[in-house]
This record gives structure tokens, C-alpha cells and sequence, in this order.
């Protein structure tokens, strides 16, 4: 095949991408062991308070667990929705088809300011209060593109007449689905899932518009990155996200891989 | 008849999802741009003088003006670094191109703010880039180095923005059928030639791509400049929080807003033009 | 009166795509009237578009008819969804669960049933010892040839016991050596079994091997039912002539008409037939058949035999046979085969040759357009 050497410009340039990619949080991690509350060399030993603090921290706990509800349900109502959509774009070739296509991908490409400030307009329209639920409404419309094609890029890969097969034996259409259809994009699902969650648990922009008082996880980190005391707790605080994110994206993309139809591997 | 039915129950939720907490709010934006008022609470007015502010604020043009420019070179910027990444891992890496690929995006998806917040700590005047060289003894006194700045603003969105402008590059070099670069060396083409006659071309739609991907939604970006942008690297975006957060002038911002989406709108429009969306989704 | 597994009455299928002015309407089934005996190996051939696929659909339930009514066992099912039609299908992809084994896709159907858990083990190794699969029941579809994988396929209808087995051109994927066998392996199962099987191809050689009745279509229609000898022997038409088997056509004119016999013109010869089952007049333009196989190469006529005169265009030699491409001199080209090496009295031919080609009268079929 073609060049292989190890320090060919394009290997060089590409590991040179990775590291400044990885740097910041790898030092983050290193530094959140840190006996210091402040971010430089040397390193003055090991310490696990930072971590401890943040347990200690009310305040924190409650805009984690706002985020984790958030993404949790965003997620959950998200891939539902995604996996609709998805089926009826594969499977059905009617009128209709493209227009939805096309309007549930637009997420993908608007600045999220525009849906911060729309839905502020709305929820203040029909009364709804500005809350981590407001932001996790949000959060679903720009998940569902995702978990959209992460699904049907799995059906396409499939046989499209196997809920015809499953009807002929005796299920009706949304047995098939349940019996058929589900279980054979289930790592699709998990993995639309997991995306969808890393994606609201992350998102800062539109939830800074809508969580009103009721913190999120992005929020509360925001508003502390003005205290200097705080660095320490909030370094360790990413240092545990990160890795937690990473492998997450590391177990989704080992989803997706073994859950490949035969046919499309490689 | 039985089919259109299931079609229906199937698209019907996620498209009244959509409507409703999608293209309702982007609705009532615009009757709000019409009202007066704060927080638009005038509801039975209709006026136009939004619309005369706007197009007579030279603040705002420049502001807009100067977003654009920031995106276009984000945008640019990114392509540029992220092509020959992609065309490594698609010609030059061999089975590993997938992991090696996962690998560049995986940073992507830990969190924006914590990546950005550690950037400020590691170039700030107390951070880590300044506290190595003084104890390096390469230089004296710590210096704030692109803290705080429309470079630092710049530089920062490229660094989040070029694993994903690789993406579609990378799917429309692996899309190239290697026959046609054979094809090409054996009419008597030079490596470089045949790069710049056959695989460059046939690449751009995943480029375009790649680039609208990047710029579009940085158009409207407003917390990198809260970060790192300080005074002179605020961007359209915060203009748009301002009108809401701060002024609460809400038909201002509205107004603001549906410029900004216009643009947007048009910029897709072209992106689909020249890459159709399948192309996309089949990564 | 017979007994029907399936009847179709007056059956019309219209597909209808675009919208306003610009509908275009394709007619799949046009006004079928078609009764299916129960016990029977019976098969729905024609070409590709000729309507026979979408009749089997109309039958699963998978399409409904625009109008007319299909019944089944005596009952009309029009108005019935297919998964509570006493009637399973074998796809021609075969459809089966990618994510479950082989002895889970065979008990699908009976699961839904409801069939209590060892009656359905039973049944499915029954099931695939018919096919004789019957240790692959862990086995995951992927990991199964493709012969395999049909068989699974059978299986997993079989097991239901369908009033009606409906197979859609199930062979189309195997290789020629595979395909035989299986259409051997698939007509003992149906003798075995006794379930009426409505068989889809477009291989007439596969139709008459396994079928007891054939029905032959185009453009959503029927054109001949029969067994496979009659269909052969005495075609309906040209279509049916060509259709099936290998034909060779002649144009004559309608000379005289006796109770003994027609006798046709063809340009200054003049050939005898016997009387058709259709109308003719004098003087009409009529199109004759005869199989290449019944065609004899003579240097002169002799006898009881019809002969017409042409010249040798090509010599083609296939092993088992030697192929005449005889030239008539109307105009026409006929083939005509001889077997090799049957009897030393034939003669051999080269191109170019001045030939008479030959045959007795009642292998002569006179068709209706």
C-alpha cells in the first residue's frame, strides 16, 4: 500500500494536532491531584481535597443533578423521537419525507444563540418558568438531529422488508416494530442516546438563556471561572467530566462498530 | 392508504415536537420584532421603528460586519488545517483511519467551556505556558499572551472547529475511487498533478461542506467572546444576549436575531446546493 | 365443483404516482379471474413487470385490490391485513431476523401465536428436519449459506401451517447447480407437506419442472393456464408459444379450410394443418408454430411429412445437439435442432446448403395473436 513511514509530514502533522488536542486535558486531569490553588509548575504533591470539595458543595451537586435530569430525559425523549423519524424516512417513501428531513437537520447548523432567544419568547408567551426543564425542552430539538441519523444510517443497512416478513407471520405493524425493528437498532439506540446526553450535558449557550435560577451543570461552571479560590474544585470538576465524556464517546464508537450489519463493516 | 397512515403516526410526533418548540418560537420572533416595548410586553402594537433602528444603527452593521469576517476566517482557517489531517488519515493511515479518526473527535465531545477554560488558565499571565518559561528562564515577566482578544477569539474557534470540519472532508476523500488516481498516474500524471487534477476536485463538495459546517453557526457565537473575546473581540452574538439579558429589549433583539437568521438560511440554502444532505449522512 | 385454495375474482390492481394533472396510472392486474385447486404445485410465470409478483401480494395481503375480491378457502379476505391471513410467504431475500438464531426466526410465527414454548420447540425441529437443517437451529442467519438461509426461510413459513405457501421467486439468488436441486428438494416438500403452494417465476424451465398447473401472464393478465404438458404442446398464443420453451413462427395465408385439415400458403408452397381451435377465415393471415426440436432437415420431402424450402444460414454444435439456422425463402429464419448421434440416417448439413425443413402435421400449432 502507500507509504507507511512513521514520520511521514502527515503522521507528524496529525500527532501534532492530537497532542495540542489533548493537552489541555491531560494538564487538567495532572492538576486536579494539584496541592495548590494555583495553576502552575512545579507541582507541589498530591492531593485528593479538590475532589473532596466538590461533594462538599451543595450548590454544585444540585446543578450536577439538574444536568444529569436534563440530559437524561432530553435524551431519552430525543432518540424516541429520532427513532420515529427515522423509520418513517426509511421505510417510507412518501410525500413529506424531505421536508422533515430538512427541517430536523437545520438544528445542526443554526447558532444556538437563535434558540435560546426564540424559546425565551415562547416560554414567556404561554408561561412556561424559565427552569433546567425549559433548557431540557431546548435540548431535545437540537439532539433530534443526531439521534436521527445515527439511526437511520442503521435501518439503511438492513433488508427493508422485514416487517413485511414479521407481518406475514402473524405480528401487526407495531409489533414488528417492536419485536423486529428495535431490537435489531438497539446499539443504535444506545449510542443515539449517549450522544444525545454528552450533548445537553455539555451545552451551555441555549441553557444560559433558560435555566433561570436552577443551575446547570455548564451554568454554575461558567459563573465560577470569575473566582480564583474556586479553580481548584472547578479543575477537578472537569478533570472528572472530561474523562467521564471520554469514555463514554469511547464505548459509544465500540457500540458502533460491533453493532455494524455485516454487510458495511470495514 | 394502510401505509400513509403509519407514515403519519410515525412523523407526527417529532414533527409537532419540531413545530411547536422549533418553528412556533421562530414564528412568534418575528411578530415580536413588530411590537414595542420590553420583553415585547405591548401586545397590541405594530411598528416598524425595530426595523428603522436596526437599519440605521452603524453599531450594529459593524458588529455584524465584523462577525462575518471572524466566521469567514474561522472557516477558512479551519478548512485549511483540517484537509490535510483529513487527507492522512484517508490515504496515508491505512486500517487505522477509523480509530484514528474517532480519536481526533473524541476531544471534541468533553465539554466546550472546561477545554476553552483550560486554555485561559494555560496562556493566562498566571497560568501555565508563562509560569514554564519563567522557570525555563526564556523570558522575565509573565505576559497575558492572546488572552483577552479577536485573535484569542479566532484562535480559539478554529481550535473547536477543525476535528469537525475533518469529518466530511474525510468522507469525501474516502468516497474517491483509487482506480481514478491510478487512471490519472498512468496518463502520465505527477503525484502532485494528479492530487491537484483529480483528487482536490473531487473532494470540494466535502470541503464546502466542511466550511459552511464551520462558519454558519459560528456566526451567531457568543460565548467564546465572553471568555477570551474582551473589548474588542465581542462578536453579533452578544450583541443579540445583550438585547435580551441586559437591555431586555426584546423586539430589538428579535429584529437582530431574524437578520442573523436570514443569513443563516441563505448560507444553507447554498451549502445544499452543493453538497446534497444523503452525501453528508453517510458517515 | 372444484376446490379452491384461492380464487381471484375480477381483481384489478392500479398503481397511481405524480399528483394533479401529471397521475400516471399502471394497470399491475387487470380484471383477473384465476382459481388456484387446493393440493397444487401451482405457479405464476411471466416476464419481468407482467404483473405476477404483485398478484402474490395481493394474495399475502400486502396489497389491496382497487377492485374485485380475493378469497380464500371460500372466504373473502380483501378487507383482512396479512397477519391474520391464513397465508405465509417465502421473500426472495428471504427476510430473516438478522438478530436472532435460526430456531427463533422458525418459531417467530408461533410466538405471536402464543403456541406454549415445548409445542414450539417441536414444531421447529420438525420444521427443520423437513429441510433438513435440523442441527443449525443456534445457528445466526449470517453465519448460513445462502441455500441455507432459503431453507430457513421455508422452515419458518412451513411451521404455521398456512392454508397457502406463497414463494416469490425464493431460487432467484442460488447458483444453476444449487437451483436445481432446490426445485427438486422444494416439489417433494410440497407433495410431502400436501399445503397448496402459489409459485412466482420468470424461469419457464423452473415453472415446468415443479408445477402441476401454470398460469402465464403479461401486462397484468393471464394468457394461458394449464399443466405443463398442454402449456408446452398446445400454446395459446404467440406470446405463451414463445414464452415457453423455444418456438419458431411462420407466417401463411389461409387457403382452404376442410374438416381434414387448413392448408396455408407460404409464398409458392403450400403446407397442411390441422384444424385450429380458433376461428379462421379464407384468405387470413395466420402465424404458425412448431418447436425446433420436432423440425427435421431433409435434402427433399418425402412422405407424410410438411416441408418447406430454405438454405442453411448457420451450423451451430452444443454437445447434445446441433442447432440449424435454416433461412426459409419467405424470408423467415426458423431453428431446428437435431440430436446428435440418435440414428445414422440423419444427414449432416453445412452452410449454405439447399434444405427442406420438415415436420408431421400434428406437431404444427396454429396461434391466435
Amino acid at each position: 500500500m502507500s507509504d507507511r513511514k512513521l514520520a511521514s509530514p502527515g503522521s507528524i502533522y496529525f500527532l501534532l494536532v492530537c497532542l495540542l488536542l489533548y493537552t489541555p486535558i491531560v494538564l487538567l486531569i495532572i492538576f486536579s491531584f494539584n496541592n495548590s490553588t494555583s495553576l502552575v509548575f512545579p507541582l507541589k504533591g498530591f492531593t485528593l481535597q479538590w475532589y473532596v470539595m466538590i461533594f462538599k458543595n451543595p450548590e454544585l451537586l444540585k446543578a450536577v443533578g439538574n444536568s444529569l435530569m436534563i440530559g437524561f430525559g432530553s435524551s431519552l425523549v430525543a432518540t424516541i423521537l429520532g427513532t420515529m423519524g427515522a423509520i418513517a424516512i426509511v421505510r417510507f417513501k412518501l410525500a413529506g419525507r424531505s421536508t422533515f428531513l430538512a427541517v430536523s437537520a437545520l438544528p445542526l447548523v443554526i447558532p444556538y444563540v437563535i434558540f435560546g432567544v426564540s424559546l425565551l419568547i415562547l416560554f414567556n408567551e404561554i408561561g412556561i418558568k424559565l427552569s433546567a426543564f425549559a433548557a431540557g425542552l431546548a435540548h431535545v430539538i437540537i439532539s433530534i438531529p443526531y439521534a436521527l441519523l445515527i439511526i437511520s444510517s442503521r435501518l439503511v443497512g438492513f433488508p427493508d422488508n422485514l416487517e413485511e416478513a414479521a407481518m406475514d407471520l402473524g405480528a401487526s405493524y407495531w409489533g414488528a416494530l417492536l419485536r423486529v425493528t428495535i431490537p435489531i437498532c438497539s446499539p443504535a439506540l444506545l449510542a443515539a442516546f449517549l450522544l444525545c446526553f454528552t450533548i445537553s450535558f455539555d451545552e451551555y449557550a441555549i441553557a444560559s438563556f433558560l435555566v433561570g435560577t436552577d443551575a446547570t451543570l455548564p451554568v454554575y461552571l461558567f459563573s465560577q471561572l470569575r473566582f480564583p479560590t474556586r479553580l481548584p474544585m472547578v479543575v477537578a470538576l472537569a478533570a472528572i467530566l472530561m474523562s467521564v465524556t471520554m469514555m463514554v464517546m469511547l464505548f459509544t464508537e465500540w457500540l458502533r462498530r460491533i453493532g455494524q450489519s455485516p454487510a458495511r463493516k470495514g | 392508504m394502510e401505509n400513509r397512515r403509519r407514515f403519519a403516526s410515525l412523523i407526527g410526533p417529532p414533527s409537532l415536537y419540531l413545530f411547536l418548540l422549533f418553528l412556533l418560537p421562530l414564528g412568534l420572533m418575528l411578530v415580536y420584532s413588530f411590537r414595542a416595548g420590553i420583553s415585547g410586553e405591548a401586545h397590541d402594537t405594530f411598528t416598524l421603528d425595530n426595523y428603522r433602528s436596526f437599519l440605521t444603527n452603524s453599531h450594529f452593521h459593524r458588529l455584524l460586519w465584523r462577525s462575518a469576517l471572524i466566521s469567514l476566517t474561522i472557516a477558512i482557517i479551519s478548512s485549511l488545517l483540517a484537509y490535510p489531517l483529513a487527507y492522512y488519515l484517508v490515504f496515508q493511515a491505512g486500517r487505522n483511519r477509523i480509530t484514528l479518526m474517532t480519536l481526533l473527535i473524541i476531544p471534541t465531545w468533553t465539554s466546550y467551556l472546561l477545554r476553552i477554560f483550560a486554555w485561559k488558565l494555560i496562556l493566562g499571565s498566571s497560568g501555565l505556558l508563562n509560569s514554564l518559561l519563567l522557570l525555563l528562564g526564556v523570558i522575565e515577566k509573565a505576559s497575558p499572551i492572546l488572552i483577552y482578544s479577536r485573535s484569542a477569539v479566532i484562535v480559539t474557534l478554529i481550535y473547536v472547529w477543525v476535528p469537525f470540519v475533518v469529518l466530511p472532508i474525510f468522507a469525501a476523500l474516502g468516497r474517491i475511487d483509487r482506480n481514478l488516481l491510478e487512471a490519472a498516474a498512468d496518463l502520465g500524471c505527477k503525484p502532485w498533478e494528479a492530487f491537484l487534477r483529480v483528487t482536490l476536485p473531487l473532494s470540494l463538495p466535502g470541503v464546502a461542506a466542511g466550511f459552511f459546517f464551520a462558519f454558519i453557526p459560528t456566526l451567531g457565537e457568543f460565548v467564546t467572546p465572553l471568555l477570551v473575546g474582551g473589548a474588542s473581540g465581542q462578536m453579533y452574538g452578544n450583541l443579540i444576549q445583550d438585547q435580551f439579558m441586559r437591555a431586555l429589549n426584546w423586539p430589538m433583539g428579535s429584529v437582530m436575531s431574524l437578520a442573523m437568521l436570514v443569513a443563516v438560511l441563505t448560507l444553507v440554502f447554498i451549502l445544499t446546493r452543493i453538497s446534497s444532505v444523503s452525501d453528508l449522512v453517510e458517515i | 365443483m372444484t376446490d379452491y385454495a384461492v380464487e381471484l375474482r375480477n381483481v384489478t390492481k392500479v398503481f397511481v404516482s405524480g399528483r394533479g394533472a401529471k397521475t400516471d396510472e399502471v394497470y399491475a392486474v387487470k380484471d383477473m379471474n384465476l382459481g388456484i385447486p387446493t393440493g397444487q404445485f401451482f405457479t405464476l410465470l411471466g416476464p419481468s413487470g407482467c404483473g405476477k409478483t404483485t398478484t402474490l401480494r395481493l394474495i399475502a395481503g400486502f396489497e389491496t385490490p382497487s377492485s374485485g375480491e380475493i378469497y380464500i378457502q371460500g372466504k373473502p379476505v380483501s378487507r383482512i391485513p396479512p397477519n391474520e391471513r391464513p397465508v405465509n410467504t417465502v421473500f426472495q431475500n428471504y427476510a430473516l431476523f438478522p438478530h436472532t438464531n435460526v430456531a427463533r426466526n422458525v418459531a417467530f410465527g408461533l410466538a405471536i401465536k402464543r403456541v406454549p414454548p415445548d409445542e414450539q420447540e417441536r414444531l421447529v425441529k420438525e420444521a427443520l428436519e423437513l429441510v433438513q437443517l435440523a442441527d443449525m437451529g443456534r445457528r445466526m442467519p449470517s453465519q448460513l449459506s445462502g441455500g441455507q438461509q432459503q431453507r430457513v426461510a421455508l422452515a419458518r413459513a412451513l411451521v404455521n401451517q398456512p392454508a397457502v405457501l406463497l414463494l416469490d421467486e425464493p431460487l432467484g439468488a442460488l447458483d444453476l447447480k444449487l437451483r436445481k436441486a432446490m426445485q427438486i428438494e422444494l416439489k417433494h416438500i410440497q407433495e410431502q407437506v400436501g399445503i397448496t403452494f402459489v409459485y412466482v417465476t420468470h424461469d419457464q424451465e423452473e415453472a415446468l419442472t415443479m408445477s402441476d398447473y401454470i398460469a402465464v401472464m403479461n401486462f397484468g393478465l393471464v394468457l394461458q393456464l394449464g399443466d405443463p404438458a398442454t402449456l408446452y404442446k398446445k400454446p395459446a398464443n404467440k406470446f405463451v408459444a414463445d414464452f415457453i420453451g423455444e418456438s419458431n413462427f411462420i407466417q401463411g395465408k389461409v387457403e382452404s379450410i376442410t374438416k381434414k385439415g387448413i392448408r396455408l400458403r407460404v409464398l409458392d408452397e403450400v403446407i397442411t394443418a390441422p384444424v385450429a381451435d380458433i376461428n379462421m377465415t379464407m384468405g387470413q393471415n395466420a402465424t404458425f408454430t412448431i418447436r425446433p426440436e420436432k423440425m427435421m432437415l431433409k435434402t427433399r420431402q418425402r412422405g407424410s411429412t410438411e416441408a418447406l424450402s430454405g438454405s442453411v444460414q448457420d451450423v451451430v454444435y452444443i454437445g447434445t445437439d446441433t442447432r440449424y439456422i435454416v433461412s426459409l425463402r419467405s424470408g423467415e429464419s426458423v431453428v431446428v435442432r437435431v440430436q446428435n448421434g440418435c440414428s445414422p440416417d440423419v444427414e449432416q448439413f453445412n452452410r449454405g446448403d439447399q434444405v427442406k425443413v420438415a415436420w408431421l402435421p400434428e406437431d404444427v400449432r396454429i396461434l391466435a395473436d
